[in-house]
């Protein structure tokens, strides 16, 4: 039985439909990505689910519960680390700490969350004190703080440096390992691909595509990617002719060959019956990119 | 009631972590009453006022100041940046709603307020023997009523202000004129006319006439209490009707 559960999800801004008819379902104990580029739409889905937003249309049950109808049921049930959102300068790590587990019926323990987040050498320093990493733990501290099921994660690492980064990704990793089932915001192809369980892949709107991250993957398994500095001029057509080759692209000095099949050995043979040598050459293995690529047609990078 | 106190509490708590709004809020009023009455003519009795002196008509003028600095120039930035920063958001994700966290900030602006008024008084009896009100309980409910006045300006302004910068700016600017027409350049009595017209239908005018009656054992004027609560009602329905929490 599904702990998030969202139906035919509708959110519009004035005449602009932000999501237009979101389905998905996230079982308990696993890390669920709602990846895609900005302005995907993204956050407005986990702000349905969390209940800051009213949907237009479809509907939520989180833990059995309709975020509209019983907000204080859902805010025992699942905590939420926002995009941006600060805390009052001169509050100390304590004193957050005590004010947020004071607001629940059942709080966690707080002071072994600030052990695991390691903050506990940060007690008594003010919000406006902590690196900006120590400010993500302490956020994630408080939605955590509940004992939540669910924790919504929301852009969690983006500005964080590649270190904090990876820290954050082993303790969201101890998150779901305590049984809290987390549903993840990010437009990391890296992150989703290392933390996620299953993820449903959006883009304007929509959901383009709902599964594991090496399903999402083997869906366009078959393809390649060469890349190579040609020694001289090539015609692509010489190449684009070849049925294991399906596109042909310059990324400056570099020719950039996607294809499937032995498209390696096709190439190969191409460019030393005309006397071009590949040099640099690289055969890249398919990414969740690349799903993307084939699942909307655009790259993330190219919208975000 | 628990997570309200608990809410004040670090209010009240971050309040004290500002130098600034503290002196500000809690002891420049006062302050400035002492500054004022080490001027020799303003502790004679002047037959223009009525026999009163300058002193005696600053001690209400500098109380009702006091209510201005709090509801314009800091509570207006706090309801601001709370919304600025997210923190009213945030709140919104927990079992408290985030009004709770705009009562404890009223909760926390009522107590310094009359926290101030009170030490206002007591430096005003006992350093320059200006009388106690005569009808204490009319000065209170002229207190509240003028206080209630300036809350819910300044939780307009608040409401109004994109940012906690803007509101910042905005309750200065209307800082000025409101106490000037409470009379902290020149007394309501001194004032002509005109000025004395205008500054009855001010909430900070109006304020300082009923203190000042009721001071003197009289019933404040039917005008003056109608004035302030024109203000808290027009102020809290534009309050309530442009307030953001995000």
């Amino acid at each position: 039985m599904a702990i998030i559960e969202v139906t035919d999800l509708v959110k519009r801004y004035g005449t602009h439909t932000a999501v237009g008819g979101v389905s998905f379902a996230v079982e308990p104990g696993e890390i669920f990505g709602i990846l895609g580029p900005n302005g995907a739409g993204k956050t407005t889905t986990v702000e349905c689910v969390e209940g800051l937003r009213r949907p237009d249309g479809g509907s939520i049950r989180v833990c059995g519960i309709d975020p509209q109808r019983d907000r204080g049921e859902l805010t025992q049930r699942l905590g939420a680390q926002l995009q941006a959102s600060e805390l009052p300068e001169k509050l100390t790590v304590r004193e957050v700490m005590e004010l947020y587990s004071s607001f629940y019926r059942a709080p966690a323990d707080w002071r072994r969350l600030i052990e695991m987040l390691r903050l506990e050498d940060k007690l008594g320093t003010q919000f406006r004190r902590l690196s900006g990493g120590q400010k993500q733990r302490l956020s994630i501290a408080l939605a955590l703080v509940g004992d939540p099921e669910v924790a919504v994660l929301d852009e969690l690492t983006t500005g964080l440096d590649p270190q904090a980064r990876r820290d954050t990704w082993e303790l969201i990793e101890s998150i779901r390992d305590r049984g809290v089932t987390v549903l993840l915001v990010t437009h990391f192809m890296e992150e989703a691909e290392r933390l996620c369980d299953r993820l449903a892949l959006i883009d304007a709107g929509r959901v383009v595509a709902v599964d594991s991250p090496a399903g999402l993957v083997a869906t366009v398994n078959d393809t390649q990617r060469l890349r190579f500095k040609p020694s001289a001029p090539l015609d692509h057509a010489l190449l684009t002719e070849l049925p294991e080759v399906t596109g042909v692209e310059r990324a400056g000095t570099q020719l950039v060959v996607t294809g499937t099949g032995n498209v390696l050995h096709a190439v190969t043979t191409v460019l030393a019956r005309n006397q071009v040598i590949a040099a640099d050459l690289r055969v890249e293995q398919t990414t969740l990119d690349d799903a993307f690529v084939a699942l909307t047609g655009r790259t993330l990078e190219e919208t975000s | 009631m628990n997570v309200l106190y608990r809410l004040t509490a670090t209010e009240t708590k971050l309040f004290f972590r500002e130098p600034t709004a503290v002196f500000f809020v809690l002891a420049f009023p006062s302050l400035l009453l002492v500054i004022l009455g080490f001027v020799p003519p303003f502790r004679e009795p002047n037959p223009d006022i009525g026999g009163l002196r300058v002193i005696d008509l600053y001690a209400p003028i500098v109380i009702t100041m006091a209510v201005g600095l709090l509801s314009l120039n800091m509570l207006p930035q706090l309801f601001a940046a709370y919304r600025e920063k997210g923190i009213l958001r945030r709140m919104a994700t927990t079992p408290v709603r985030p009004s709770a966290l705009l009562g404890a900030q009223l909760a926390m602006a009522v107590t310094l307020s009359v926290g101030s008024a009170l030490l206002i008084l007591a430096v005003a009896r006992l350093g320059f023997d200006v009388a106690l009100p005569d009808n204490l309980a009319v000065y209170l409910l002229m207190y509240v009523l003028c206080l209630l006045a300036m809350l819910t300006l300044g939780l307009l302004i608040g409401s109004l202000a994109p940012t906690a910068k803007g509101a910042a700016a905005i309750g200065s600017i209307l800082f000025f004129p409101v106490v000037f027409f409470a009379g902290l350049w020149l007394p309501r009595e001194q004032m002509p006319e005109v000025l004395r017209r205008i500054s009855d239908f001010t909430p900070l005018g109006a304020g300082v006439q009923s203190l000042q009656d009721a001071t003197a054992g009289h019933w404040p004027q039917l005008l003056h209490v109608a004035v302030m609560l024109g203000w808290t009602i027009v102020a809290g329905a534009l309050a309530a009707r442009y307030f953001r929490w995000e």
